[in-house]
């Protein structure tokens, strides 16, 4: 399965973006804010880091995401449309009655989401079990995790870290979208989690930091991360909620009525965005393909 | 029960090797050292954490494992309720949770380790089995059907005194109610450490010519209506035993049974919906009114409504 490259890797995110607000708009509401703050992290995972079949969702070799962040589904959806998981008329169906993508990822109704989240606090510790299950079977796979930063304030996250530096589970990668909000206000009104680094590393963890909107630092992260030996991995990226949408800005967007008009303004914005990076008027760096993650 | 313990799952995972063990601190309790020694790899201790602990068997559980995860039944229900509803239940996941300790076996643990709730929690979780073991030969039986089976199990448990009941080599189905004694004057229903009491009981009434009906309903969820419905329709009388709580456990479910199908007089032996305390268990089950006594005090009881009702018609 060919790995995109940096340039490939930003139009994805561009089209999972416009996907995205096209599904939550189809609805006419939904949780925009930490939808988009993962966008960037879902390209790079599914345009290159993650090891998957598509049509064969449960195939036992694969790498597996837990979305710990469950209420992020609406993009995690976009990426795997288009990624050919189901197919992309399924996104306008997005929290319909009887719907096989509800709000919260739920690994029985949709083909590719590997564990049910939506209590946060929860993934982190399925996770853990997925990445440990695959080492004693001595497979070669990676667990990636996605935790919001809010989701932090948790106390099972913290067991969960305590665990996977003890067990030494360098085959796990945890994605933190800190994109500094949560439901109330910013998280450092309401319950501070900085310094993320400081903590992590002494709970034993390898530690990086990288702006989550640029898909060439997530990817250059994650390679790290997978030839660390002996720890498990954090990568905090720093994210805007809503980023990407031209009607988040400036208000707190953790779940939102989402107009038609500003949505159709966000895709078009979204478009140029493209057409852009298609003229190569945006940096489309050297085209060398990168190494196999 | 807990050498019992230990020697069945040494055949289990002898047997089949996706069986994995967790625990939460609670390993020597449990007493399955040997068992750690032999299969280091199989058995994690994750330390003080239920709530991680029980995450990561659904996460070993959606890989293929078969999970088997142990602390006091108190936390094995209580703490972890979200974890066990969302990460086992919701996502549909393979984990036999062990409870130890259940109700007044916690002892000098006392109030704080008393599960009088737990049956409570579990029979409204969608999908799960409640099994409560009442001896050594049962418990034996059933841990090593638990590999034959797919879905969420509680087995709430004692680890140390249990009254044998059951002889070498019997057989049980996990769902189908054991008819001790015959009877057709009432019938008591009961699980776990109730069991022996009823049958105490059960002598005690004999004595006094009324001839009472035992059924071991060790599976709480699903319950064996079958078996209650019969026993309502036949012995027309029901008293209910339990080391549980009288709200929301075996008494409650089996007057749902009865109430949507064939209503008889009931009686309910359990705590009185109060907290737990330290104490010996003989001392226990005379304070919160688990003894064979106060059995055969509900039984007369509820023999005389019925026989009232009869009178009245």
């Amino acid at each position: 399965m060919k790995e995109m490259t940096i340039h490939e890797l930003k139009k994805f995110a561009l089209q999972i973006r416009i996907e995205t607000v096209k599904e939550l708009s189809s609805l006419g509401f939904g949780h925009i804010g930490g939808s988009m703050s993962t966008i960037e992290a879902l390209a790079v995972l599914y345009g290159a880091a993650l090891n998957v079949q598509p049509n064969n969702p449960r195939w036992v070799e694969r790498d597996f995401l837990v979305c710990s962040k469950g209420h992020s589904g609406p993009s995690l959806y976009a990426a795997l449309a288009l990624k050919g998981f189901f197919p992309i008329e399924w996104l306008e169906t997005l929290n319909r009655p009887g719907t096989r993508l509800p709000s919260h990822c739920d690994m029985n109704k949709t083909p590719g989401i590997d564990m049910s989240t939506g209590s946060l606090g929860q993934g982190i510790s399925t996770g853990i079990g997925i990445a440990l299950g695959n080492k004693l079977d001595g497979r070669s796979s990676t667990t990636y995790i996605i935790l919001g930063d809010g989701e932090c304030q948790e106390g099972q996250i913290w067991e969960g870290a305590l665990f996977a530096a003890h067990h030494k589970l360098d085959n796990l990668i945890v994605l933190i979208d800190n994109n500094k909000v949560q439901l109330d206000g910013r998280t450092c009104d309401v319950n501070n989690l900085e310094d993320f680094e400081e903590k992590f590393r002494s709970f034993g963890w390898y530690t990086q930091r990288v702006d989550g909107h640029d898909v060439e630092s997530i990817y250059h992260g994650i390679n790290m991360a997978k030839n660390e030996k002996g720890r498990p991995a954090i990568i905090v990226m720093d994210t805007i909620k809503g980023f990407g949408c031209t009607f988040t800005d400036g208000k707190f967007c953790h779940h939102m009525v989402i107009g038609k008009q500003d949505a159709q303004e966000t895709i078009d914005a979204l478009n140029n965005q493209m057409m852009a990076l298609d003229n190569n008027t945006e940096g489309r760096g050297d085209g060398v393909e990168y190494h196999s993650l | 029960m807990k050498d019992i313990y230990q020697a069945a799952m040494f055949d289990l995972f002898k047997k089949d090797d996706r069986v994995i063990m967790l625990d939460s601190d609670l390993i020597k309790s449990l007493g399955v050292t040997d068992l750690v020694e032999s299969f280091p790899a199989r058995v994690i201790d994750c330390g003080i954490q239920e709530a991680n602990m029980i995450g990561i068997a659904a996460g070993l559980s959606s890989i293929g494992k078969i999970p088997f995860t142990h602390t006091f039944a108190v936390f094995a229900s209580r703490r972890v309720f979200d974890q066990v509803f969302l990460a086992g239940a919701y996502s549909k996941q393979n984990i036999r949770m062990f409870g130890t300790d259940p109700g007044i076996c916690a002892e000098y643990n006392g109030g704080t380790h008393m599960a009088f709730e737990d049956i409570g929690i579990m029979r409204t979780v969608p999908g799960m089995t409640i099994i409560e073991p009442t001896d050594v030969t049962m418990l034996r039986n059933i841990i090593l059907q638990l590999v034959d089976v797919y879905g969420m199990y509680y087995i709430r448990m004692a680890r140390k005194k249990y009254t044998k009941v059951y002889e070498e080599g019997s057989e049980f189905e996990i769902g189908k109610a054991n008819l001790l004694t015959e009877g057709s004057d009432l019938t008591i229903i009961a699980s776990g450490i109730m069991v022996s009491e009823a049958l105490a009981a059960e002598k005690i009434l004999r004595e006094k010519g009324i001839r009472a009906r035992v059924l071991d309903m060790f599976t709480i969820k699903p319950m064996d209506a079958d078996a209650v419905i019969r026993a309502a329709r036949e012995t027309g009388a029901i008293v209910t035993a339990e080391n549980h709580n009288v709200i929301n456990g075996l008494g409650s479910a089996v007057a749902d049974i009865l109430s949507q199908n064939a209503p008889v007089p009931l009686e309910k032996i359990g705590v009185n919906d109060t907290f737990g305390e330290v104490g010996p268990l003989d001392y226990l089950k005379k304070r919160f009114g688990l003894t064979s006594a106060d059995i055969v005090e509900k039984a007369e009881k509820v023999l005389r409504i019925k026989q009232e009702r009869s009178a009245d018609n």
